[in-house]
């Protein structure tokens, strides 16, 4: 062993044991940076796989996300997947000008790591703003559901197609007015229009003197809107790993942001033109890079699968 | 690094190809292929298992990239990527596989 240690000292010329060598040539900071991705890649993993736990305990009556996530702003009509696919080429965007940045800064480029950096934030930004879109339609809710005493949440349909409680009742759901409707009122108004009906679990359509009578010996109250308890799509669980996972992630691009803007003014301050290297920069775009990977996973996961 | 001297002509090849294959799933999702969603395989549809695919592949592209990690020493690497790669597998494992019990319905 000592000839082993002799003969480093004598190759580096320096104590091999006593520090200075870089076994990852990476500095402290960034292999720090480093070690909270995984801990925080772990993190996410549990909370996704946990959602795919329960989605196939509940198989039959877990929303599907399409008719979930179905809107885009300022249109009408039915657009699945779109928003979500914009909100993903927004975080890509965000990463390539953040890698932009970290080039520039291994340039020592002033200012065009200012540019990027600010156009990254803007990105960061946008997306936090259709979050809160999406959260705002999601909690808002669309079609309303009727709650049951069998745990399911049905639905109202017009024939084979699905219909919405504001329909059934002639209200607009998107007037900006807080709706409210009982399970009588409800049940009144398809003895009233024999052409709607409820659509159950598994896409099974009623036939309306059907549907009134199941609505009367199992419906508990109408639901309009999703929160951590109640879900006018279905299962409240579905509701719970939306706003949990979705605003996990949303907390991380929203700190992301934060370091940001801190980095963007000591760029601007010259801080580290004074220190001769960015790697600060290079340190937030590899959190920056990382919340966009969590992004590619939860759009998987909680919207195409 | 090595990437001083590189032009930033990569950065947007990756940009590309993470845009080409997220419209591509959008549009899977959208147009939904009968023999894809009528095919179950390992417990869940063929469609299911493209979309995981696609991910890794995106997830590898802005790891090894964006991330720098392909250019890192090879014992940095594996320092970062075992970890994740022992563990998500064995804790979906446990979760998929063994909770198997809850879903019977007793």
């Amino acid at each position: 062993m000592d000839e082993v240690l002799d003969e480093a000292l004598v190759k580096d010329h320096k104590p091999a044991w006593k520090g200075g060598d870089q076994p990852y040539e990476a500095s402290y900071g960034k292999l720090m940076m480093w070690f909270f991705l995984i801990t925080d890649t772990l993190t996410f993993s549990a909370f996704l796989a946990s959602y795919g736990f329960s989605r196939f305990k509940y198989p039959d009556i877990w929303p599907n996300p399409e008719d979930v996530f179905s809107h885009f702003p300022f249109l009408h009509g039915e657009h699945p997947l779109l928003f979500v696919a914009l909100m993903t080429f927004i975080l890509i965007m965000s990463s390539v000008t953040m890698v932009l940045a970290v080039n520039y800064g291994h340039k020592m480029q002033k200012k065009k790591v200012i540019l990027w950096l600010s156009l990254t934030i803007v990105g960061g930004a946008i997306f936090l703003g259709s979050q809160a879109w999406e959260w705002g339609h999601f909690i808002h809710g669309d079609k309303g559901g009727i709650n049951t005493q069998t745990e399911h949440v049905v639905h109202i349909a017009e024939g084979e197609k699905l219909s919405s409680v504001y329909e059934l009742m002639g209200a607009d759901g998107h007037d900006g007015t807080h709706h409210h409707f009982t399970v009588d009122q409800v049940i009144t108004s398809l003895e009233a229009n024999p052409q709607y009906n409820i659509r159950k679990a598994n896409r099974m359509y009623l036939t309306n003197e059907d549907a009134i009578a199941y609505l009367r010996e199992n419906a508990s109250e109408v639901l309009l809107g999703a929160n951590l308890k109640n879900n006018e799509y279905g299962h409240p669980l579905f509701a719970d790993y939306f706003f949990f996972i979705t605003g996990f992630h949303g907390f991380h691009v929203f700190s992301g942001v934060i370091l940001l803007i801190i980095i963007l003014i000591n760029v601007v301050k010259g801080t580290y033109e004074r220190r001769g290297h960015y790697e600060m920069v290079e340190k937030v775009g590899l959190y920056w890079h990382f919340v966009d990977l969590v992004w590619v996973f939860v759009f998987t996961f909680f919207y195409l699968v | 690094m090595g990437s001083e001297t590189k032009g930033n002509w990569w950065i947007w090849k990756v940009f590309w190809i993470l845009l080409f294959i997220t419209a591509f799933e959008v549009a899977l999702g959208i147009i939904k292929p009968s023999f894809l969603v009528d095919t179950i395989f390992l417990g869940t549809k063929l469609i299911n298992h493209v979309f995981i695919i696609l991910t890794i592949i995106k997830a590898a592209y802005i790891i090894n990239q964006f991330m720098h990690l392909g250019h890192e020493k090879v014992t940095l690497k594996w320092t970062i990527l075992l970890p994740a790669l022992i563990l998500v597998p064995y804790l979906l494992f446990i979760l998929l596989n063994e909770g198997f019990y809850t879903y019977l319905k007793i």
